[in-house]
């Protein structure tokens, strides 16, 4: 697969394609130019370091949404065996923005979560481009319910740009359906763990990722609102959005170093899409170390250690009080 | 200048001046009915209009004063204050914006949180003040309730709370998302301890705040009109490019779409809520 560049990468674009002209004519003449395109391979190689060594926030947003990266079902396809999927909330619809199945994770059972974005016009449609209905909520909240009566741990992927803002999930309980999965997320007794791989996007991301353990790939964004709707309201202009993106810290290393995420999964050069087998072998591996911490804990110690970390989210100072 | 004011003769004109060195906010207009009403009658009525049932906003001291007996009160959480994790900056900082808050409201953030009783049944009341950087959350409302809920664990009561709030404090980042996991684990805690949690819904209560623990209470009520829903109309006018429904994410079609129990007149909360909790207790009536 052809990579697609992002504006920020057109000089790496650019290099690409004189590697690419280059290896076209040397096919058919007797001058070897192999050195060259090597060369220029080795540059190419660098460039794409020294471009993403400083990502902006906003880059790396854009990294996040590229539309080659890996999605929930890649992963599934690359990490897991034996996935069913299955289907709908039991009491309207079944939501295509959120998928969920039973599969094997080194043999064992488990649970899969995730987003799901679609990769051509058609496919993004019907996925409705990753945001979920509340019927995807309580789809997944059903799920997991069914991962604790059988003692199944739960893997989440979060990769959505928000919940979706229509007439219809409103009518339905889209707020009641998000708190919901809090409320029972803090209590569910079986392992969950959380995984960002893309953009983990407000309310429609928390709704699946309170959990034990929350990873974010090196490159995924995970935030309160959007960079373009915040920069719309404290900026009034969407075009603010990577002064929004750099102030509200969407970007891994930093919540990382906030100490609001437990781990990075580090991404091949120039990002998950260019190489979604290294890629998903991290995320394995990630998961593996996760489950490992967790499966010694009985149900409860669980639980106890999943409420600690929520009641301790949050930064403030304490005064005397006269 | 008018016509009349060119006509009267000076003496009168200067009259003028008194007029305008009249007390501010002695009169109000009602935004609904436009009804010009006596300030003080308004007060009188807990802020609802006289005339045609609007209720307008309430500070959360007036509100909690208004539900609550006036005896064995005290504040939970207020040595609880902001600090600025992000060093976070748009026109203004954010340093600068919650000390012009606190300056206008005489609140050190969102969230009062009060001990008391109504009708003599104790409890815990948290309550967004929305005149604070529009009620939103960030990490002092969740700490605020959080040790609201766990008085009220420690001391077997209820808890309650009412919300008017814009929705999760955007300059506070991801720390004001994990606020909606912080507030709602702790209502699991309620309910683990078979506490009643009374979410009552007042103007505005959207995004983050609505998404968490507001409807997941045991009982959830809203004020009349209240406007209450995840995302904001404007938001989703654009979305799906279509005029919204009348009456849209307003209390009444809340609960005609079954998402919350009842509507109930602000006059009236004190007792209904006093109701609902004795009854919840299996205690006699008060």
């Amino acid at each position: 697969m052809k990579p697609t560049f992002l504006e920020f990468e057109q000089p790496i674009a650019e290099l690409d394609a004189k590697i690419e002209q280059l290896r076209f004519v040397q096919d058919d003449s007797a001058v070897d130019i192999s050195d060259e395109i090597s060369r220029l391979e080795v540059k190419s190689q660098s460039l794409t370091k020294d471009i993403y060594a400083k990502l902006t926030s906003w880059q790396s947003a854009l990294v996040a949404r590229h539309p080659q990266r890996p999605y929930t079902l890649d992963y599934v396809d690359l990490i897991f065996s034996d996935y069913q999927e299955l289907h709908g909330d039991r009491s309207f619809s079944d939501d295509q923005a959120i998928v969920g199945g039973l599969a094997r994770f080194n043999g064992q059972s488990c649970l899969v979560i995730g987003h799901q974005k679609g990769r051509d016009t058609k496919e993004k449609i019907h996925r409705n481009f990753g945001m979920p209905r509340p019927e995807g909520y309580r789809k997944a909240l059903r799920l997991m319910r069914l991962a604790e009566k059988f003692q199944i741990p739960v893997f989440t992927f979060i990769d959505t740009p928000g919940a979706y803002p229509g007439i219809g999930a409103e009518e339905r309980g889209q707020s009641e359906a998000i708190g919901r999965n809090l409320f029972e997320m803090a209590e569910l007794k079986v392992p969950i763990i959380a995984t960002v791989i893309g953009e983990g996007g407000s309310g429609g991301a928390l709704a699946i990722a309170t959990a034990d353990i929350v990873s974010m790939l090196q490159y995924s964004t995970y935030s309160v609102i959007s960079p373009e709707g915040c920069a719309s309201i404290l900026w009034k202009s969407a075009d603010n959005a990577g002064d929004a993106a750099e102030a509200m810290g969407i970007t891994a290393t930093r919540l990382k170093s906030l100490g609001l995420i437990d781990k990075i999964i580090a991404e091949p050069l120039g990002g998950a899409h260019r190489d979604h087998r290294a890629v998903a072998a991290n995320v394995k591996k990630s998961l593996q170390d996760g489950l490992k911490s967790l499966i010694g804990l009985s149900p409860a110690e669980l639980v106890e250690r999943r409420m600690d970390r929520l009641m301790s989210y949050g930064k403030f100072k304490e005064i005397e009080i006269h | 200048m008018s016509w009349l004011q060119k006509l009267l003769p000076p003496k009168i004109k200067r009259a003028e001046g008194v007029r305008r060195s009249m007390p501010e906010g002695l009169w109000s207009k009602c935004p609904v009915c436009e009804a010009v009403l006596y300030t003080t009658d308004l007060e009188n009525n807990q802020n609802v209009c006289p005339k045609c049932g609007h209720h307008l906003r309430l500070r959360a001291r007036v509100r909690l004063d208004l539900l609550l007996d006036p005896e064995g009160r005290f504040e939970i959480g207020a040595e609880v204050v902001p600090l600025d994790p992000l060093k976070f900056k748009d026109s203004k900082r954010y340093i600068d914006r919650l000390a012009a808050a606190n300056a206008d409201t005489g609140e050190a953030d969102a969230m009062v949180v009060l001990q008391g009783a109504i009708k003599t049944v104790q409890v815990v009341v948290a309550c967004f003040e929305f005149e604070f950087l529009g009620g939103s959350m960030g990490s002092v409302v969740g700490e605020r309730f959080v040790r609201g809920v766990k008085a009220a664990i420690e001391q077997q009561i209820p808890f309650i709370c009412i919300t008017a709030s814009g929705g999760a404090r955007m300059q506070e980042g991801l720390f004001s998302l994990m606020q909606m996991a912080k507030t709602t684990a702790a209502v699991s805690l309620l309910a683990q301890h078979k506490l009643p949690f009374i979410s009552i819904l007042t103007d505005p209560t959207m995004g983050g705040v609505s998404a968490s623990f507001a409807f997941v209470g045991d009982v959830v009520i809203a004020e009349p009109g209240a406007l209450i829903g995840f995302a904001g109309p404007r938001v989703i006018e654009q979305t799906v490019r279509e005029k919204l429904p009348e009456g849209f994410q307003r209390a009444e079609f809340l609960l005609e779409k079954g998402a919350i129990d009842m509507i109930v007149d602000r006059r009236e909360l004190r007792d209904r809520v006093a109701s609902l909790l004795t009854l919840l207790q299996r205690v006699p009536a008060v």
